[in-house]
């Protein structure tokens, strides 16, 4: 079953399938607060799969709405850069001096080095290591939830856990774990979408401070010798340890953005899925077994990062459509995932499907998401907790949804759990 | 019809016959070998389905290509034998082949 369809979803989906194809631009925050984004990808895919717009946000793009063309845009890394310095791996394209330099946001030999520094951390042996303290951790602060009353659930589950296996990761002060959160917020703001949201100079404050509580910490590390944290790792590792600040920063970001922001609106959104799907809720606790194929199923169905941009470095060919060389192109994971020419029944969530595991949401070729072996552990675990202990979560209201069209993600969810 | 042995992380075999043609990937996920996700579908894009072959069979197989290459740097541990299950689509000659899995794949 899709989301059920409200009055919103009615008048959006008549919007979308009537109006002039050439006006459809879908990213539009305001499709993004309200979920209404699917309907316009829906059209795209069916019209008009490689797709030019002008945003007054992001000025001209394309969107790559087909699951098979979004597999050859990011294989074809030769062709397309993320290249920060060309713009990076989001649709905004941030003045001098706000550009993040990351490693996803690089092409090869740089990104391989840089990347091959912090695999092993998420990488299956250390993985197999740190399941035991995932689950006790995941225990206590399910154990710590209050009965009877409605709470948040993005706050008191979603954040509390990811912030939590982020500071481990990075060997990070408990006591000021929440600074995790704040900063994963603070980077992936954006004021041109979000009048909520920074002004970019304190925005850039903002990272400043998190790059000098960093620096600390890679001070006390870098004199000590290699431990398997990220910072160690990062400050001990040939590839990266002569990183200039503001590549840190950079990496920083995505190792706080992608190991937070991501796994946190995947673990909302997966109670939203169930709740919305009574039957394969029935299924799930029926036989727990299934959370093996639930797992990629929620992380298909949230699709946490909607997008993540390209930057054509020659003309070529996609999809029919010329992209000439400069042309900025968003490869949208999320119509990719909804996509009937590569998933069965595409719109429906069913916990149990033959091949779960084939969707875009990490993405695919040499920037696909290093965290997503952890990803699916913290959320696996989460849902073996879960299970056995709440035989009923009640949702009590509509989700609140994240002003972007970069992360799509939940910033409240009101629930209740009787007992 | 080419007899594949996979070989688990810790050394249990997994025995498995599949048409000529078939991939290693293939061959894996289609019958319930452990160890090989695939994610990707077979576009070698993924990096899931990474495998160890060593000599003799190593010597007749097909080059890696460069995307391939590109792929196994994503591996946390690639070795000399390290190759992508999705590109290798075995023939009469592969009839026999020993495949070693790694602890997991990522």
């Amino acid at each position: 079953m899709a989301a059920p369809f409200t009055a919103v979803q009615r008048e959006a989906r008549e919007h979308a399938m009537s109006m002039p194809l050439e006006q459809i631009d879908p990213a539009q925050p305001e499709y993004f607060v309200h979920d209404t984004v699917g309907h316009y990808f829906e059209r795209l895919r069916r019209d008009d799969p490689v797709h030019r717009s002008d945003s007054p946000y992001f000025g001209p793009y394309w969107s790559i709405t087909r699951y098979a063309d979004i597999m050859h845009v990011d294989t074809h890394h030769d062709v397309f850069s993320s290249d920060w310095a060309r713009g990076g791996i989001t649709l905004t394209d941030p003045p001098e001096g706000e550009k993040l330099q990351m490693f996803i946001a690089m092409d090869p030999p740089r990104h391989d080095e840089q990347r091959k520094a912090i695999t092993p951390i998420v990488a299956p042996p250390n993985l197999a290591k740190m399941e035991g303290l995932i689950r006790e951790r995941t225990r206590r602060v399910l154990d710590s939830l209050p009965r009877n009353e409605t709470f948040d659930w993005v706050d008191k589950v979603s954040i509390e856990l990811t912030t939590l296996m982020l500071a481990t990761l990075f060997d990070f002060p408990l006591e000021d774990r929440r600074l995790l959160t704040w900063w994963s917020d603070v980077a992936t703001m954006n004021k041109k979408l979000n009048p909520d949201a920074l002004e970019p100079h304190e925005r850039m404050a903002e990272l400043g401070k998190m790059l000098e509580y960093f620096t600390k910490l890679w001070n006390e590390r870098v004199n000590a010798p290699p431990a398997s944290d990220l910072v160690s790792m990062l400050a001990h590792g040939p590839a990266t340890r002569n990183m200039s600040p503001l590549e840190y920063m950079g990496n920083l970001v995505l190792l706080i953005v992608g190991g937070n922001d991501t796994t946190r609106n995947t673990m909302t959104g997966g109670l939203i899925a169930l709740h919305q799907n009574p039957d394969q809720w029935a299924k799930l606790r029926a036989n727990p077994a299934l959370i093996e194929s639930l797992v990629p199923e929620v992380i298909r169905w949230q699709t946490p990062l909607a997008h993540m941009r390209r930057t054509a470095l020659k003309d070529s060919e996609v999809g029919g459509k010329l992209i000439k060389a400069g042309d900025k192109v968003a490869m949208w994971y999320l119509s990719g995932n909804r996509d009937e020419a590569a998933i069965d029944d595409p719109q429906r969530f069913i916990i149990d499907r033959a091949r779960p595991r084939q969707h875009l949401s990490f993405g695919f070729g040499i920037h696909r998401c290093v965290g997503n072996r952890l990803a699916e552990l913290q959320l696996r675990i989460l849902w073996e907790e879960i299970l056995p202990r709440f035989p009923v979560i009640e949702v009590v209201g509509d989700p609140v949804r994240v002003r972007s069209t970069f992360v799509r993600g939940y910033s409240q969810l009101p629930v209740r759990i009787p007992g | 019809m080419p007899r594949v042995t996979f070989v688990s992380f810790t050394g249990e075999p997994h025995v498995v016959d599949v048409p000529v043609g078939t991939t290693l990937m293939r061959a894996a996920v289609d019958n319930s070998v452990s160890g090989i996700d695939g994610d990707c579908g077979g576009n070698c894009a993924c990096a899931t389905c990474h495998v160890f072959i060593e000599a003799p069979w190593s010597t007749q197989l097909s080059p890696r290509s460069d995307s391939e290459e590109d792929m196994l740097g994503l591996t946390v541990d690639p070795r000399p034998t390290s190759r992508l299950g999705c590109q290798i689509r075995l023939t009469d000659a592969l009839d026999g082949i020993v495949v070693h899995l790694p602890q997991g794949q990522h």
